[in-house]
């Protein structure tokens, strides 16, 4: 069975209908990649795994358990399922260090102690250790990113849901960040992401998800959709991402 | 036809600007030295006279005169230049000289103006045979009543430092009542909006009357027995509070939801998030308008003299009755002013060091 399972959610804001039947699963350990054009609901299929919107029908399980509709406890949920933002959401009062030990302390109940050890192992993973007691905003883009996945890793979630994270990063930065998520990917966390970059979505996802009017409008493994999209909507959306040089 | 670039025109003349200017400037000094003329006699009147004072007159006189005529002279020594430039075809020149003579002219209209105000402002103390400046500022009686005046004031002091810190939790406990989330929440943000609907529209004045005068009526246990102080603290508190509160609730709401989204992602509910992320951001955004909430609520400890409390305000009414001068509460008013400008340097202070340590580029 697979540990996110998405079954037919429909979703509207408004006059604008951003899912309609959309059918989704995600294996425990694989990579996915959502694709697709602006507007399509990338971020918003994200933010609904994390109970950061609601569906208006549908459900979506993890673990087979439903996480959608009345009853659901959002917080615990939360503990379970991280989320990494464009725009890092760092929060700029904190120091780097204080960022990554907030949820743990608060959520978790962990001592102050073990957070930090924590904490602090998980910046000398990526390298930044040195910035623990610096603020985010005399960090580089890549590196607040940075600060921000291992902000969502000391929680020790089970699944990481990464919304378009290097899209707000100038071009020079987007290797640092996504080598982490690489590493992240070959330890075998559960990853859904949605993104921009389509080299790395082709390396380093097991299936790729081209989202398109409200649904999965094609799927399969990355050779299949970047080599020989079957659907004419697929392949026009390639196309122009090909035409653009980004590909 | 050849097209010509503006800016290569001759610059305009200047001096007359800087004769006007000059113009202003004679006459301000003019009515400086005659003004200081009055000042030295209404000193006199006072038994304040002598050449060390004629000394401090005369210098005072010659600032007066300098200040607003030396830009003036200079901004026609200016005009002079640029014409001389152009004629000799420095047209750059000419522009540099124009420009500085224009500038000179603005400084003597500015300084003239400020000047004629402090003027405006002596004669206004001397008019009348020194009435206004016996009425308002008799030294002899300001000195004698300081005392009594600073004690009393140490009731005032009392008064808002208890209600501030009061106001600063009951102000945030409000603010988050008025953003409670969900169904469940709809009561308490109607009973905490209607709060500050409430002590809003109601006089501060008319609260501390009813609270004042009220309670110990009502004969309620505890309640009555408080102090004179404790119900003014309570008064000023409730409507400060109101305020205080929805300065919180802007500053709350300033922060991006995106900040709610990140805490809420990581697992803090509601509370922490406001707690540990949200309110701490907020707090840095309104700093500057609850220290005017803060100054509003130390000049409306005042208002206690309705209830009869022998506050600062109250005591200098009586010296003023007594001695039928108003010295006394000039007193009360100058220390006012006073306790506020060190709190508005701190406050200043606070927020840069604040800044300089989350802002990037700031070491």
């Amino acid at each position: 069975m697979a540990l996110i399972e998405i079954r037919d959610i429909h979703k509207r804001f408004g006059e604008h209908q951003v899912f309609s039947g959309l059918n989704l699963e995600v294996e425990e350990h694989q990579v996915v990649c959502l694709i697709g054009p602006s507007g399509c609901g990338k971020s918003t299929l994200l933010r609904c795994v994390n109970g950061l919107e609601e569906i208006d029908g549908g459900e979506i399980r993890i673990h087979d358990e439903r996480i959608t509709g009345p009853g659901v406890d959002v917080d615990a949920l939360r503990r379970d399922v991280g989320i990494v933002f464009q725009a890092f959401n760092l929060f700029p009062h904190m120091t780097v260090l204080q960022n990554v030990m907030l949820a743990p302390m608060k959520v978790l109940r962990k001592s102050r102690h073990e957070a930090e050890q924590n904490a602090m192992a998980l910046l000398t993973r990526i390298g930044l250790q040195h910035k623990a007691s610096a603020y985010p905003d005399h960090l580089s883009g890549g590196q607040q990113q940075r600060v921000a996945i291992v902000r969502a890793l000391a929680m020790g979630p089970m699944v990481l849901l990464l919304d378009e994270i290097t899209s707000a990063l100038d071009p020079e930065l987007v290797s640092e960040v996504l080598n982490i998520v690489r590493d992240l990917a070959r330890e075998g966390m559960t990853m859904l992401l949605a993104t921009h970059e389509m080299g790395f979505a082709r390396e380093v996802a097991a299936k790729i998800c081209f989202l398109c009017e409200g649904t999965v409008h094609e799927e399969g493994a990355p050779e299949e959709i970047f080599g020989a999209p079957k659907k004419e909507r697929t392949h026009a959306f390639l196309k122009r991402i090909i035409d653009a040089g980004r590909l | 036809m050849e097209r010509r670039f503006q800016a290569s025109a001759p610059p305009r003349n200047p001096s007359r600007l800087a004769f006007a200017a000059a113009g202003v400037a004679v006459f301000v000094a003019a009515a400086s030295w005659v003004t200081l003329v009055d000042f030295r006699s209404a000193l006199a009147s006072l038994d304040i006279a002598g050449p060390s004072v004629d000394g401090c007159l005369v210098a005072l006189g010659i600032i007066a005169i300098v200040i607003p005529l030396a830009p003036a002279l200079k901004a026609i020594r200016r005009a002079r230049l640029s014409r001389r430039n152009l004629e000799l075809g420095d047209l750059i020149a000419a522009r540099v000289e124009a420009a500085a003579s224009r500038n000179s002219s603005s400084v003597a209209f500015g300084t003239a103006a400020s000047q004629i105000l402090v003027l405006l402002g002596i004669l206004f103390l001397i008019a009348n045979d020194l009435a206004v400046s016996r009425t308002f500022f008799y030294l002899p009686l300001m000195l004698d009543s300081l005392v009594l005046i600073l004690k009393a004031f140490w009731i005032n002091i009392y008064i808002f430092m208890i209600a501030e810190v009061l106001v600063l939790i009951w102000g945030l406990a409000v603010a988050i009542a008025r953003l409670a989330p969900g169904p469940g929440g709809r009561p308490i943000r109607m009973i905490a909006t209607f709060y500050v609907d409430l002590f809003r529209g109601l006089p501060a004045i008319v609260n501390v009357y009813l609270i004042g005068f009220g309670i110990p009526l009502t004969g309620l246990p505890i309640l009555k027995d408080l102090s004179q102080e404790s119900f003014a603290i309570l008064a000023l508190t409730l409507t400060s509070g109101a305020y205080v509160a929805e300065v919180y609730r802007a500053g709350i709401e300033s922060i991006h939801w995106s900040q709610t989204a990140a805490a809420r992602s990581l697992g803090l509910n509601h509370l922490q998030t406001l707690r540990y992320v949200i309110v701490p951001q907020g707090v840095r955004q309104i700093i500057p308008p609850l220290l005017n909430s803060f100054i509003s609520l130390q000049k409306d400890t005042a208002l206690v003299n309705v209830i009869g409390t022998i506050d600062a305000f109250n005591q200098s009414i009586i010296i003023a009755s007594n001695h039928f001068n108003l010295s006394a509460v000039t007193t009360v008013a100058v220390i006012f002013f006073l306790i506020t400008i060190p709190q508005a340097r701190f406050v200043d202070r606070m927020i840069e060091r604040d800044r300089q340590r989350m802002r990037a580029g700031a070491k």
